[in-house]
C-alpha cells in the first residue's frame, strides 16, 4: 500500500512487547511539524487466558483516546482509519496505524554458513539486523563434529533458519553439506507442530538446486540473493527483507491475534529491534552522524550502532538486569561490580544472595540507596560486557585480501578489525529500565560514560519511553515525521561528554578547557578528574580544549580542538580519567575516587556517605 | 483506592489442579479418558528418532561425490550393523580395493550425489511421560498426551533444581525456622521428600543424596551452597534438567530465611502422604515455578487460613511477604494503600503500601517489592 505522506496528519503506533503494549500518538501541529502528543500502555495479551494480541492493543489505544479526547476504536473493537469527525463534529480515528512486535520472545533464528568468520558471520549480521535473536551459528569450521551440530539443530526450536555459504560461482559442495546437516535434524518450529520450517538460502546462487535437493517437504525453502556474493562484498538487504517476509508469514501469522492485527496496520509489522535499527540508521544517515544506542532489559541487552553508514546490532542474550543479573555478576566478577560502589560495609555473601533474589523475583525495585548504587554498578558491568561483544562483532569483513601500500606499513589495521570507534561516536542513546528510570539524569549519564567510555565530543541522550521502535516503522512510511519526533520528543538530551583518551597520567595536567556561548567558563583538569559544567537543555556553546602532550580529544595527541556542544538536563561532562578508565588497585582508595566522581556529578548529595 | 493487584505464589490445602502431560513429539497415548492413574504410571510413549551420523563416503573412498552411489553396497532405508560393508571401489585389476565399513549401527537415511555423504540414523530411544499428578484422565490429546485432574494441596516454591520426583512427605525439622542440617537426615528417609524449615545447606543436600532421598523442600538456600551443589554459578533461573541426585524446592528465596509458617504447617499435617515434586523453574515469559502436589484425602481438614481474598487482590489486612531488602523475607499484612506515589530512599518515585509486621512495627514498601501469600 502506498501512502501519500502529505495526507498524513494523525499517526497511531504500538509496540507489542513481551509484557507491555505501548502506544504513542503523533499529530501534525499548526506549524506543519509532527509531535508526539499522547501515550498509553496496557498489558500484552498474547498468552492465555486472552490469547489475542489485539485486546492489549485496543486497551493501550483506548487509553490514548481517553486522554486525547478522540475516539480511536469503533464499536466493533477496530481502530478507526482514516481520521475524521463524528456526527457531533468530534475528532475520531487516525490516518495511519503502525506496529512493531517482540511478544512471545521475539523472532528466534538459527543461522548457518560455510566459514564461521565469513559467510556464517555475514548471515548472523543479517539476522541480527532484521531484529532476530540468533540461537546458534552452524559452520563447517565451528569446532563441532557433524553429529554434534545435527544434535544441536534438533534441540533448538527456531522460528526460521538462514543459510548462507559460498561466494557466487564458488564452492557448492560445502554449502550443500551444511544443508544436509539441517535436513535430517528435522528442526521443529517453535509455534505449532503442523507448520513447516522456513529456511532462507542466501548463499552461492549456483548451489540453489543442490540445497533444494537436500530438503524434503518438511522445509519451506526460499532462495534470495547471496549475502556474500564476493569476499569483499556483503549484501544483507535481500536476506533481511526475506526474514521480515517470513516473520510475517510464518511467525506472526501463528501468534494469537496477529492475523487480525496485520489487517489493521498501514505498514508491515516489524520485529521491535529491527525497527530500532531502522530509526537509528535513518537518523545517522539524515544527520550524517555516527550513533550508538543501547537497550538494557531484564534478560538481554541490545546494542545498535551506525558508523560511517554501516549498521550493526548485537544481542547479548544473558546480560540483563533481572532475569540475567546473576549471569552479569558471574561474567564480570563481583570485584568488577564493586569497583563502582562508593559505599563501605557491603557484605559480599549477602550481595550474592541479593543478586539471586533479584533473579528469581525479577520485578522488584531498589528501595534503599545502597540497593540502587549496587544495581547501577551491575548495570555498568552489563553494559560494558555488551559493548565488548558489540565491538568484537561490528568489524570490517573478515577474510578479505588487503592491498597494503608503503603508507600502511605502520598501520595495525587488518581485515576483521572493529568499526566501532569511540572517538568518532557523535550520539550515544540510552534506553531500558535501569537507564530510563534512574532517579537522577546524571546517574544515567555517568552509567553511559563509565560503560561505553566515549572519547572526544559525544552527545548523551535517553529514550525515556522507548519510542524508537514506533519511529522505526514510521520512518518506512514518513521519514520526515519520524525524524522530527525523534529529535523533539523521543530523545531527552542529557548533555555532552568531552573525554580525554591517550596517555593520561593520574593527578598530572590533562587538558585545559574554555566554554563560550550560552554559558561562559574555563578551567583545567588533572588526570583522574571528572567535572560537571552547567549547560542547560536548549543551550549551546563552543568548547575549546587544549590537551597535554600525548592526550587526544579528537584532533590527535596534544592538539587543540574546538567543538559546538549542546546542553541538556545534566550539562557538560568533562572527563579526564583516561581510557580505559583505571581505578586505584586498593579498594579503599578506589572507593574514595569513585565517591569524588559521584559527588561532582550529583549522583549523590554533598552530605551523603 | 482500596485495592490493587500483585502476583503471589500459590499455597493452598484444596485446589482443583489440571495438568497437561504431553510428549516432546508425536507418539502413542497409553491410557483412556476417565481412567484413574497413579503418579508414576506411564500415560504416553514415543520413539525419539536416533542420532544422525554423517559419513563422508567420497573422502573415505577417494572418489568424486558423483561416483559414490555406484560403489555403494547399501541403499536408502537399509538396516546396517556396525562393521557392515557400506561401499567398495573396483580397485586396479580387482586389486587394491578401498572398503568402507560402518562405524555404527542404524538405517541408511540419505545418500547425497552432491557431497558424497551417507547419512546413517542410529536406533531410536523410547521416551515416556509419567502421569505425575495422580488423578483422573479428563482428556486424551490424540498422539500427544493427556490432561489429568485432581483435588490437591498445592505449594508453589520460588526456585528449584532437578526434575520430577515422588515420595512420602517426611518432616526433618521441628519448626519452620530451623535450618536443615545433615544431622536431621536419617537412613529411613530413603525415597522420601524431606521437609526442612529454614535454609538448607550443601552438606544437608549431600547427606540427602547419600541416604537416597527423592526430594528436599526448604525455606532458603545460600548462593554459595547452590554453587557447590551444581558445580557452577547459575546465571539464569531456568532449571529442571540438573542431575544432582535429588530434586530441591526452595519456598522463600536465597539466604538465611525461614519457611512460611503456614507452608510448613500444611506439609507437617500431611506427613507420610505421597507427594509429587518438581524442581523445574523457568523465570522468563511463561513463568514456571517449582511445586509440591499432594492429592486430597477425604479426611483432610482445610487450613483455617484459607483466603477470603480474590486472587491477586491487594487490600487492607491481606497477608504478604516482602521480597526485597531491607525487609526481605518479612511477613506482615497490608495496613495502608496510599494512592499517591512516594519517594523512596533510593530517590525513585513509585507506588507504595504500608505493611504491618505485628508488634506495632510498620514499614513503607514499594508495591513491586511485595508478594501476596495466595491461598
Amino acid at each position: 500500500m502506498t501512502i501519500d505522506p502529505n495526507s498524513i496528519n494523525v499517526i497511531l503506533a504500538t509496540d507489542c512487547g513481551s509484557t507491555t503494549t505501548k502506544s504513542v500518538f503523533i499529530e501534525r501541529q499548526a506549524d506543519g511539524t509532527f509531535r508526539q502528543t499522547q501515550r498509553g500502555e496496557a498489558p500484552t495479551t498474547v498468552e492465555e487466558p486472552f490469547a489475542d494480541v489485539t485486546i492489549g492493543v485496543i486497551n493501550a489505544v483506548t487509553e490514548i483516546g481517553e486522554v486525547a479526547g478522540r475516539k480511536l476504536v469503533d464499536d466493533e473493537g477496530r481502530i478507526i482509519q482514516p481520521a475524521g469527525t463524528d456526527s457531533d463534529g468530534n475528532p475520531v480515528g487516525c490516518d495511519i496505524y503502525i506496529s512493531t512486535s517482540s511478544a512471545g520472545g521475539g523472532l528466534q533464528m538459527m543461522v548457518g554458513g560455510v566459514v564461521k568468520q565469513m559467510t556464517a558471520e555475514s548471515a548472523k549480521r543479517a539476522a541480527l539486523g532484521a531484529g532476530a535473536i540468533v540461537m546458534d551459528t552452524i559452520a563447517a569450521n565451528d569446532g563441532r563434529k557433524p553429529h554434534e551440530q545435527i544434535q544441536r539443530i534438533r534441540e533448538l526450536r527456531p522460528d526460521m533458519i538462514l543459510l548462507s555459504g559460498g561466494t557466487d560461482g564458488g564452492d557448492v559442495k560445502k554449502v550443500t553439506e551444511i544443508a544436509e546437516r539441517i535436513a535430517p535434524a528435522r528442526p521443529q518450529p517453535r509455534f505449532g507442530s503442523k507448520f513447516v520450517m522456513p529456511v532462507i538460502f542466501a548463499g552461492n546462487k549456483e548451489a540453489r538446486e543442490s540445497v533444494d535437493n537436500a530438503f524434503d517437504e518438511s522445509i519451506d525453502l526460499q532462495c534470495v540473493e547471496n549475502l556474500r556474493p564476493t569476499l569483499e562484498e556483503e549484501n544483507l538487504g535481500p536476506a533481511r527483507d526475506a526474514i521480515h517476509d517470513m516473520f510475517l508469514e510464518h511467525v506472526m501469522a501463528q501468534a494469537p491475534g496477529y492475523d487480525k492485527l496485520m489487517g489493521w496496520t498501514s505498514a508491515p509489522i516489524m520485529p521491535t529491534p529491527g525497527a530500532v535499527g531502522n530509526i537509528l540508521t535513518t537518523i545517522a544517515d539524515r544527520q550524517g552522524k555516527n550513533a550508538l544506542a543501547v537497550d538494557i532489559g531484564g534478560a538481554t541487552t541490545d546494542v545498535f550502532s551506525v558508523f560511517d553508514g554501516v549498521f550493526n546490532r548485537t544481542v547479548s542474550a544473558n546480560l540483563g538486569m533481572s532475569y540475567s543479573i546473576s549471569n552479569v555478576v558471574a561474567e564480570a566478577g563481583l570485584d568488577n561490580v564493586l569497583r563502582w560502589v562508593h559505599l563501605e560495609g557491603m557484605d559480599e555473601s549477602e550481595l550474592r544472595n541479593r543478586v539471586k533474589n533479584k533473579m528469581i523475583r525479577p520485578t522488584t525495585i531498589p528501595q534503599s540507596r545502597e540497593a540502587l548504587v549496587f544495581e547501577q554498578a551491575v548495570a555498568r558491568e552489563a553494559l560494558r560486557l555488551a559493548y565488548v561483544q558489540h565491538k568484537e562483532f561490528a568489524t570490517t569483513l573478515k577474510g578479505v585480501q588487503q592491498q597494503r601500500t608503503v603508507g600502511d606499513t605502520f598501520s595495525q589495521k587488518t581485515s576483521g578489525s572493529t568499526i566501532v570507534d569511540a572517538m568518532k561516536l557523535d550520539l550515544l542513546v540510552a534506553s531500558g529500565g535501569v537507564l530510563s528510570h534512574a532517579p537522577r539524569m546524571s546517574q544515567t549519564a555517568l552509567m553511559l560514560v563509565d560503560a561505553f567510555e566515549p572519547e572526544g565530543f559525544t552527545t548523551l541522550a535517553k529514550d525515556s519511553i522507548f519510542m524508537m521502535p514506533h519511529l522505526g516503522v514510521l520512518a518506512s512510511v514518513h521519514a520526515e515525521a519520524s525524524e522530527q519526533v525523534f529529535s523533539r520528543d523521543c530523545l531527552v538530551v542529557l548533555g555532552t561528554c568531552v573525554a580525554a583518551a591517550g596517555d593520561v597520567k593520574w593527578s598530572k595536567p590533562a587538558f585545559s578547557w574554555e566554554m563560550r556561548g550560552s554559558q561562559n567558563a574555563e578551567g583545567e583538569l588533572l588526570g583522574g578528574q571528572l567535572k560537571l559544567v552547567e549547560l542547560a537543555a536548549g543551550e549551546t556553546a563552543t568548547v575549546t580544549v587544549k590537551p597535554a602532550r600525548g592526550i587526544d580529544l579528537g584532533a590527535g595527541p596534544g592538539n587543540q580542538v574546538a567543538h559546538e556542544v549542546t546542553g541538556g538536563s545534566v550539562g557538560l561532562i568533562l572527563d579526564a580519567r583516561g581510557r580505559p578508565i583505571a581505578l586505584p588497585e586498593s579498594r579503599e582508595e578506589a572507593r574514595d575516587v569513585v565517591h569524588g566522581w559521584y559527588r561532582e556529578l550529583n549522583i549523590i548529595d554533598e552530605g551523603d556517605a | 483506592m482500596g485495592q490493587a493487584y500483585t502476583p503471589g505464589l500459590k499455597v493452598t490445602t484444596d485446589t482443583l489442579l489440571r495438568q497437561r502431560r504431553v510428549l516432546p513429539l508425536r507418539g502413542e497415548v497409553m491410557v483412556q479418558a476417565n481412567t484413574i492413574v497413579g503418579a508414576q504410571d506411564v500415560v504416553a510413549r514415543a520413539e525419539l528418532p536416533g542420532d544422525i551420523m554423517p559419513i563422508n563416503m567420497a573422502n573415505r573412498l577417494s572418489v568424486p561425490p558423483g561416483d559414490v552411489r555406484s560403489l555403494l553396497q547399501v541403499e536408502e532405508g537399509m538396516q546396517i550393523k556396525k562393521g557392515d560393508l557400506l561401499a567398495e571401489t573396483k580397485g586396479i585389476f580387482g586389486l587394491m580395493k578401498s572398503k568402507v565399513l560402518s562405524d555404527h549401527s542404524g538405517v541408511v537415511e540419505n545418500i547425497s550425489d552432491t557431497t558424497g555423504q551417507l547419512i546413517l540414523r542410529g536406533p531410536s530411544t523410547p521416551v515416556e511421560v509419567l502421569a505425575y499428578l495422580p488423578g483422573k484422565v479428563v482428556e486424551v490429546l490424540d498422539g500427544e498426551g493427556v490432561v489429568i485432574e485432581n483435588q490437591v494441596a498445592l505449594i508453589q516454591g520460588i526456585f528449584g533444581i532437578g526434575g520430577e520426583a515422588f515420595g512420602p512427605i517426611c518432616m526433618a525439622t521441628s519448626s519452620h525456622g530451623e535450618t536443615l542440617d545433615p544431622s536431621h537426615i536419617t537412613e529411613n528417609m530413603r525415597g522420601a521428600i524431606i521437609v526442612g524449615g529454614a535454609r538448607v545447606s550443601h552438606a544437608a543436600v549431600k547427606r540427602a543424596i547419600e541416604v537416597g532421598a527423592a526430594g528436599i523442600v526448604a525455606g532458603g538456600v545460600d548462593d554459595a551452597d547452590l554453587k557447590a551443589m551444581l558445580g557452577y554459578d547459575l546465571g539464569v533461573a531456568i532449571t529442571g534438567s540438573e542431575r544432582i541426585g535429588v530434586s530441591v524446592v526452595i519456598t522463600e528465596g536465597f539466604g538465611e530465611i525461614a519457611m512460611s509458617e503456614r507452608t510448613f504447617r500444611i506439609l507437617q499435617s500431611r506427613e507420610g502422604r505421597q507427594a509429587s515434586v518438581n524442581g523445574a523453574t523457568q523465570i522468563r515469559a511463561g513463568v514456571m515455578r517449582p511445586e509440591i502436589v499432594i492429592p486430597l484425602e477425604s479426611n483432610d481438614i482445610p487450613d483455617n487460613d484459607e483466603s477470603q481474598w480474590e486472587a491477586g487482590q491487594l487490600a487492607i489486612g491481606r497477608p504478604l511477604r516482602v521480597i526485597r531488602d531491607p525487609w526481605f523475607g518479612r511477613i506482615g499484612t497490608v495496613s495502608s494503600l496510599p494512592a499517591e506515589p512516594a519517594v523512596l530512599d533510593s530517590g525513585s518515585r513509585t507506588r507504595v503500601l504500608e505493611v504491618d509486621f505485628g508488634n506495632g512495627e510498620k514499614a513503607i514498601v514499594p508495591r513491586a517489592n511485595v508478594e501476596l501469600i495466595e491461598a
